[in-house]
């Protein structure tokens, strides 16, 4: 990190825990910020202490999760975040973006993981932890996230069903 | 107020260091450390440090006077209250309003604001117009949403210029018969703006409309009367002025605060209570329910006559010498959009800007593992953050205690914040 980043060895180790290399490559060039091809269900959340914004979109095939775009207008932890669960979430079931998003939320609380669900990049998140007012960074994309999944649950949809009826 | 400039006036570091250094010896936490780095506290205008003549009075009023203030005929009850009472004309006298009736004791500023646009209602009918601006703190802005959502008044805004400046050549077309109020801050705790209260003052009441000060950001920072400001009532928080937290103060010409309602009822504040009704008590006391914080009051007397020793005109000269230094260096920096008027004596003790590149956030953190403290977000001021087209900025703030180090200290943080960041 040090190297990387030209930071002297005044640089707490905190901060190098928080901004690890691959957070910042998610800032840096964030994923999953591509117009959808159609939406399903969507969800947008705030974070009232500065204003961010993050916008979750859907594309569904049944229960797929066939696009998911992630739009975060704000620090590098939260873009980073909305970028993991992107990449993460592409193709997966709406079951399995639930619980990828449930472990995130675990990880960030410091609760034991369940150890089925494989983290991926997510788990360099780990950090965060270290600054609690920073939590809430992270936290937004997922709970925005988890809100898109209610609105896809909502729909109930069925393989076969016409999704553009319910937008 | 006006007491000769003896410690703060060569504060100017690079004449007599040794000055600056015995201010900051009297607060104490300035000595602590944030990991491995010293504090870098450059967030007064959330809440200023507290010297250790406050602390030491919270701890001798609770180990020596605990009582409840006009309540009770022993020893402590009477000593808490000559002790409140003695607070209040201690604030008396530093803003330059009548003792007793002109001073009433409240939780904070925000508090201070609520009391007066809550204990308006009955005052006010629907069309009638409070004219505030587009650089309020929420303090000074929600209470009178929510008057309007009950009364139907109508809401009015003093807009601001390029330079983040009150755009004075609108104020005919904005004051009129309507107008009952207007309620401002002196300075804005975004832009650092000084705004020309006694000018808009004197508009306001050609046109009969009282005026209301959140001085806030002001009081503490420099010398502030409310005869000079030309206004009729004034918010303040204890706790940006080196005092305590959980008090703040409504100060003002007496004949207005009486025709305040009480917003809140209950102990102390009633003359003559029966099953069926009550009668208030004499101002100020009418407006202060419930037992008081005694030792918060007897603690803030301690902060202004630390204000006083150093000199309020010396406190201003030696924030000003920080911000343009601030300024200049931020400047020089490149990349930052600095927000409010460029020239320092335009300027409160604040500085807010924005790095396209970084986020509020992210630089925040970065500079608080260098032991920088700065706030990073909208302030309370969203409506003002929209009009600038920004949703968070970073302010730093100063105090007394501040120094040119603590300036370099935050542009090295930020130089840090973009090699690591961007």
């Amino acid at each position: 990190m040090n190297a990387s980043t030209g930071m002297g060895p005044t640089t707490g180790e905190g901060l190098a825990a928080l901004y690890r290399e691959v957070v910042l490559d998610h800032h840096r060039d964030p994923r999953g910020r591509h117009e959808l091809a159609r939406v399903d269900a969507a969800a947008t959340g705030h974070n009232p202490t500065c204003g961010d914004e993050v916008q979750v979109q859907l594309q569904l095939a049944g229960e797929r999760v066939e696009d998911l775009g992630i739009r975060c207008r704000g620090c590098a932890i939260s873009v980073a975040t909305g970028s993991m669960l992107a990449e993460l979430g592409h193709g997966r079931s709406v079951g399995e973006v639930r619980r990828l998003a449930h472990a995130l939320q675990r990880l960030l609380r410091g609760e034991p993981l369940d150890g089925a669900v494989e983290l991926g990049d997510l788990a360099a998140l780990a950090g965060v932890r270290q600054f609690p007012a920073r939590i809430p960074c992270a936290a937004l994309a997922c709970t925005t996230l988890l809100a898109a999944l209610d609105g896809a649950l909502a729909l109930t949809p069925q393989p076969g069903d016409a999704h553009e009826a319910h937008r | 107020m006006s007491a000769p400039a003896t410690v703060l006036e060569p504060l100017t570091m690079d004449r007599r260091p040794a000055s600056l250094a015995t201010v900051r010896e009297r607060f104490p936490i300035l000595a602590r450390r944030i990991g491995e780095h010293r504090l870098v506290y450059l967030d007064t205008a959330a809440t200023a440090l507290k010297p250790a003549a406050v602390i030491e009075a919270l701890a001798h009023h609770y180990q020596t006077h605990d009582g409840g203030a006009h309540r009770g005929i022993h020893t402590l009850a009477s000593e808490a209250t000559e002790a409140y009472e003695q607070g209040r004309a201690r604030v008396a006298r530093w803003l330059g309003v009548p003792f007793p009736d002109g001073v009433v004791v409240t939780r904070n500023a925000t508090a201070a604001l609520n009391l007066v646009a809550r204990g308006s209602e009955h005052r006010l009918k629907a069309g009638d117009e409070v004219l505030l601006t587009e650089m309020e703190h929420h303090a000074n802005l929600v209470p009178w949403l929510q008057l309007a959502a009950r009364t139907g008044i109508v809401l009015r805004f003093i807009p601001i210029t390029e330079r983040g400046t009150l755009e004075l050549a609108s104020l005919p077309a904005l004051l009129g018969a309507r107008t009952r109020l207007v309620s401002l801050a002196h300075v804005s705790n975004v832009l650092g703006t000084i705004n020309p209260v006694a000018e808009i003052a004197e508009a306001a009441h050609r046109v009969g409309a009282l005026v209301l000060v959140d001085a806030a950001q002001s009081v503490g920072h420099m010398p502030v009367s409310l005869g000079e400001l030309g206004a009729d009532l004034l918010a303040f928080s204890a706790h940006k002025a080196y005092g305590p937290a959980g008090l703040g103060w409504l100060v003002g010409r007496p004949e207005i605060l009486a025709e305040l309602e009480p917003v809140e009822s209950g102990g102390q504040m009633v003359s003559e209570v029966h099953f069926d009704r009550a009668t208030w008590a004499e101002l100020p006391w009418r407006l202060e329910a419930g037992t008081a914080d005694v030792a918060a009051v007897a603690a803030f007397v301690p902060a202004m006559d630390l204000l006083d020793e150093l000199g309020l005109g010396a406190v201003r000269r030696h924030e000003l010498r920080l911000l343009d230094h601030a300024w200049r260096q931020l400047q020089a920096l490149g990349g930052l959009r600095l927000l409010g008027p460029p020239e320092p004596a335009a300027r409160g003790a604040a500085l807010s800007f924005h790095d396209p590149r970084l986020h509020p956030h992210d630089l925040a953190t970065v500079l608080d593992t260098q032991g920088v403290a700065v706030r990073a977000g909208h302030h309370c001021a969203q409506p003002l953050h929209r009009k600038l087209g920004l949703s968070a900025t970073v302010r730093a703030s100063f105090g007394v205690y501040s120094t040119l180090d603590d300036v370099e200290a935050l542009v090295e943080g930020i130089r840090m914040a973009r090699r690591l960041l961007s």
